[in-house]
């Protein structure tokens, strides 16, 4: 190509040490690591289902995209006019080559189809290895889980053993929501009185994060949740934990004039018990989360907040100033009745918590 | 090219120059309705610019508080809406009106005083959906306004009746212009002007009008579904009621991806007139682009269902709506090839407008890349509602869009304003703004594909979404800046800006065979057209130069008469609209509507000569 400015043949020379910089920082950018939240490392059977098409479809758009953008800009400078050159011939088409780029994108798409095409069936069969059934349901802005095979009922974390097929059959207490765990499945949305499915089966224990991802009002950027992934035995213990927190047969009642003990009175006196119930089993569906195991969940206020005492405090003295617009009122407390009802709060625990939310709080 | 006497040689006066307030009010005139029309659109789309760049600013960081999730949900609901209705959309209507009756050698539009309503009527719906601001009750629900959270239930305050009597304002100015347009092209060609010589860029406008005669009364059935619901207790899309939420979203989208084409294919006109004057040779494959614009605009009505894939909708209707979309990709394909084919082989004139065409190629090609990729249902599971979309959408409209339709502003302000606007300005803007643009949106597709979702107030540290946003954040800041430079630009030009000849670019439409600006009649005689380029064609047979049209009397030419009662009706419509925006306010409603009965009754009969 001839670059007659000297300035721009200057500029020239850089242009391949641009590109490889440039090429080196969007695929540092495009690698997964550090996004806890990524597409593109999928830890799931589903979610490695999609990835496959969608790689399939991201190297074919690559290949395309040199191919054109390289021709265009060979062509601008191949074709710079030069003040005094002669009219171009004037070609006004050319039916062989017309043809031919209609056919080729034909082509590469029928590529893309095949694919696309097997997977969106492979994606809508049902399960039918015995999976665990887990009920979801939106609300503005929480997400509930329901474990119909245990008679339990959860919030914020979502524990599912490994090894297993989940299925989620998915619905929304008031307005469009969408489930979305990126590294385990793709978005689902979810609408009132319908039965929504998705399935997944992880064979990696580990926390994922995921969010809403459909526009459900004021704090739809806040509606997140964590998917635990456990080894079978963590997930029955986990199970089993839940069910015995808030029973009569847990062990036994705080004493008498323990923080604990104060904590549940303000309970109970503040309203709290009008919208959130303490235990798992068989529990109805309140205007609130429902609070068994709140102690070793990952995080509160609907997936995003560190379960740390001070955040716990800071959210129920005062949750529109920590969440504008949810439902929970501000309840007037003083600073001793919140130590005592993060205290009871925090006795509401599956014991032992699983390791990988102990890091993970710790780690906040 | 030839020329032939215009009808009655007359007697009449040559009409007096129009000055003033009041001329600007009562102007019948497509050239001076298309300065409306841009000068209005502009400054709306400058409004959607800042609240982008308050948008950006909260994304900067992660758990930034410079908004309020409630404000933000107002203006990312607003940045959408105003870009599209009170932005693009008027932007090509202003290349509409200025230029269709020009590139087809007519005197005006079929209906210049329904043209001069069709202004009012859209600057009335701009003003009052940007009133909402003033009540702090700006919608908040997004752009697509998803029932079942626009039920009064769930948004109970005025900010979804503001969106709702909005778009029903700007509905029906689209709809009014876009019978006027259409029927301007059918039937006030010039002698001689087959559809198939028609400039492309006339043709992308007639497909366009058809798009939108189609795809208008469907939204405009679903907000009057969406108003009864709110105002009047039904439940189209209330659960509760035994309506349905999904039946909104196909409605919306039935609408809404046809849209889609309403903002795209006038700027591939645009850029199909642009880049053959530039590379001093036709436009390739003339036939494949106006079928393959036709095609495109076909299909646009079949696709819609692909905004839906994580609604469930079954394989079946997955696997449709997927191979639909994916045969698009075809036709856009044709587009872009044979725009490649159009400079190829070339003599390549680097001028401003050059510049954006050129731009606006090499950035559709991406976003109708990223298109293919999310037209498969698995990897839309991942990418829809993600900034992946974001980023598709900001290649097509705003790389596509904006980019051409400022390639057509610098193109075309010579004809305008009779003054060239500065060569090096223009190329300071196009560097800073395709480097902006880049820089905003281009991080966008990393952080949709590592999950971060859309339409969020903020995002936790932590996350990974950090460091691309606090780029993105800077990128719009340059993007911003670029806009700066182009307003400096116009300005220094209105001013002081060297005198435009008549075909400062060596045009090959009819346009630049008449004085800039064009006097008040456009074409003192009728031409007659024999070609394609009919101006490259009477170049060549006249051996290389025209000489400099001069500016005629006027006398004996017989132009519609100035009339307020197009602004009038245009006032009584809005008024009729907005009595059901406040509670519906029966007596705003009934003056409403006998102000418009007033204005269309003196319309009628307004004697044609005062």
């Amino acid at each position: 190509m001839a670059l007659r400015t000297p300035s721009l043949r200057r500029v020239a020379r850089w242009v391949p040490a641009l590109c490889v910089a440039l090429a080196m920082l969007v695929l540092a950018g495009c690698s997964p690591d550090g996004y806890p939240q990524t597409t593109l490392a999928p830890k799931a059977d589903f979610a490695e289902l999609l990835d496959k098409v969608f790689r399939r479809s991201f190297q074919l758009a690559t290949i395309v995209f040199f191919l054109v953008e390289g021709a265009l800009v060979w062509a601008l400078f191949r074709f710079r006019g030069k003040p005094g050159d002669a009219e171009p011939e004037q070609t006004h088409g050319n039916a062989m080559l017309e043809v031919v780029w209609t056919v080729i994108p034909a082509v590469i798409l029928v590529f893309i189809a095949i694919p696309t095409i097997q997977t969106i069936f492979k994606t809508a069969e049902a399960p039918t290895d015995n999976p665990l059934v887990i009920e979801v349901t939106g609300h503005q802005w929480w997400w509930e889980f329901r474990y119909p095979e245990y008679n339990l009922v959860t919030a914020g974390d979502m524990h599912v053993p490994v090894g297993r097929t989940v299925d989620l059959r998915m619905t929304t207490g008031d307005v469009v929501h969408s489930f979305w765990t990126p590294q385990l499945a793709g978005k689902r949305d979810v609408f009132p009185k319908r039965d929504n499915r998705l399935w997944f089966r992880t064979e990696t224990a580990g926390l994922y994060p995921g969010q809403c991802a459909e526009f459900c009002g004021t704090q739809h950027a806040r509606m997140a949740f964590q998917v635990v992934a456990q080894e079978p035995a963590e997930f029955d213990a986990w199970r089993t934990g839940l069910a015995a927190v808030g029973a009569p047969a847990d062990s036994g009642a705080p004493a008498p004039d323990s923080l604990v003990a104060q904590g549940q009175q303000l309970f109970a006196m503040k309203g709290c018990v009008g919208c959130h119930m303490v235990t798992a089993v068989g529990a109805p569906t309140m205007v609130g989360p429902n609070l068994a195991g709140i102690g070793s969940r990952t995080m509160i206020a609907s997936g995003w907040l560190p379960n740390t005492d001070e955040n716990l405090a800071r959210w129920i003295m005062n949750p529109q100033a920590v969440k504008v617009g949810v439902l929970m009122p501000n309840l007037g407390l003083n600073d001793e009745e919140a130590t005592a009802l993060v205290a009871y709060l925090r006795s509401l625990r599956v014991a032992p918590a699983p390791a990988a939310v102990a890091t993970t709080a710790a780690g906040n | 090219m030839s020329t032939i006497a215009m009808g009655h040689a007359g007697t009449e006066a040559a009409p007096a120059e129009k000055k003033g307030l009041w001329s600007w009010i009562t102007t019948v005139d497509h050239k001076r309705i298309g300065i409306l029309y841009g000068v209005t659109a502009f400054l709306f789309f400058l409004i959607g610019g800042l609240e982008a760049l308050l948008i950006r600013w909260q994304l900067g960081a992660p758990d930034k508080t410079f908004l309020s999730p409630e404000a933000y949900n107002q203006l990312f609901t607003m940045h959408g809406t105003t870009m599209i209705f009170l932005g693009v959309m008027p932007l090509s209507a202003m290349f509409f009106n200025y230029f269709i009756p020009l590139q087809i050698g007519a005197r005006d539009v079929a209906f210049p005083r329904l043209n001069a309503y069709s202004y009012w009527v859209f600057l009335f719906g701009g003003l009052v959906l940007n009133a909402s601001f003033l009540f702090n009750a700006a919608p908040d629900m997004g752009w697509f306004a998803y029932a079942n959270l626009t039920s009064k239930q769930f948004s109970p305050g005025l900010n979804v009746d503001f969106w709702i009597i909005g778009l029903q304002i700007l509905g029906i100015a689209s709809l009014a212009a876009a019978v006027n347009f259409f029927v301007t092209i059918i039937n006030l060609r010039a002698p001689g002007m087959k559809m198939m010589r028609m400039p492309m860029f006339v043709w992308m406008s007639l497909i366009t009008q058809v798009l939108l005669l189609l795809a208008f009364p469907i939204i405009t059935v679903a907000l009057v579904l969406l108003m009864l619901d709110r105002n009047f207790g039904t439940h189209f899309f209330v659960p509760s009621g035994g309506g349905d939420p999904v039946l909104w979203q196909h409605l919306f989208w039935l609408f809404g991806h046809p849209e889609v084409y309403i903002l795209i294919l006038p700027a591939f006109g645009v850029v199909s007139e642009i880049l053959p004057v530039f590379s001093r040779k036709p436009l390739f494959g003339y036939a494949a682009m106006v079928f393959s614009g036709c095609f495109i605009a076909f299909l646009g009505f079949g696709v819609w269902s692909h905004h839906m894939f994580s609604t469930g909708m079954g394989p079946m209707a997955d696997t449709v709506f997927s191979l639909g979309t994916m045969l698009i990709a075809i036709p856009t394909g044709v587009k872009i090839f044979n725009w490649i084919g159009t400079v190829w082989g070339g003599s390549i004139q680097y001028k401003t407008p050059m510049y954006f065409a050129l731009g606006f190629v090499a950035m559709f090609i991406i976003g109708g890349l990223s298109g293919v990729m999310h037209a498969s249902p698995p990897a839309d599971l991942q990418q829809t509602d993600s900034y992946f979309i974001v980023a598709h959408f900001h290649y097509v409209l705003f790389g596509g869009s904006i980019f051409a339709l400022t390639a057509g502003a610098y193109y075309w302000f010579p004809k305008m304003t009779g003054r060239m606007l500065s060569e090096s300005l223009g190329k300071v803007h196009f560097w800073l703004m395709f480097l902006g643009f880049n820089l905003t949106f281009a991080p966008m597709h990393i952080l949709g594909l590592n999950g971060m979702p859309r339409r969020v107030y903020t995002y936790s540290a932590g996350m990974g979404f950090e460091f691309w946003n606090a780029i993105e954040t800077a990128g719009s800041l340059v993007l911003g800046f670029s806009f700066l430079v182009f307003i400096w630009n116009i300005l220094r030009s209105l001013k002081a800006g060297e005198v435009a000849p008549a075909d400062p670019w060596h045009g090959a439409t009819l346009e630049w065979s008449i004085p800039s600006p064009p006097q008040e009649w456009n074409f003192a005689v009728e031409p007659t057209v024999d070609g394609r380029d009919p101006l490259w064609e009477e170049r060549r047979a006249k051996g290389g130069t025209l000489p400099e049209p001069e500016r005629v009397s006027g006398a004996g030419i017989h132009l519609p008469s100035p009339s307020y009662w197009p602004i009038v009706t245009a006032f009584g419509t809005a008024m009729t609209l907005v009595g059901f925006l406040m509670h519906v306010t029966l007596w705003v409603i009934l003056a409403g509507l006998a102000i418009t009965m007033l204005g269309i009754f003196s319309w009628a009969f307004e004697p044609a000569d005062h």
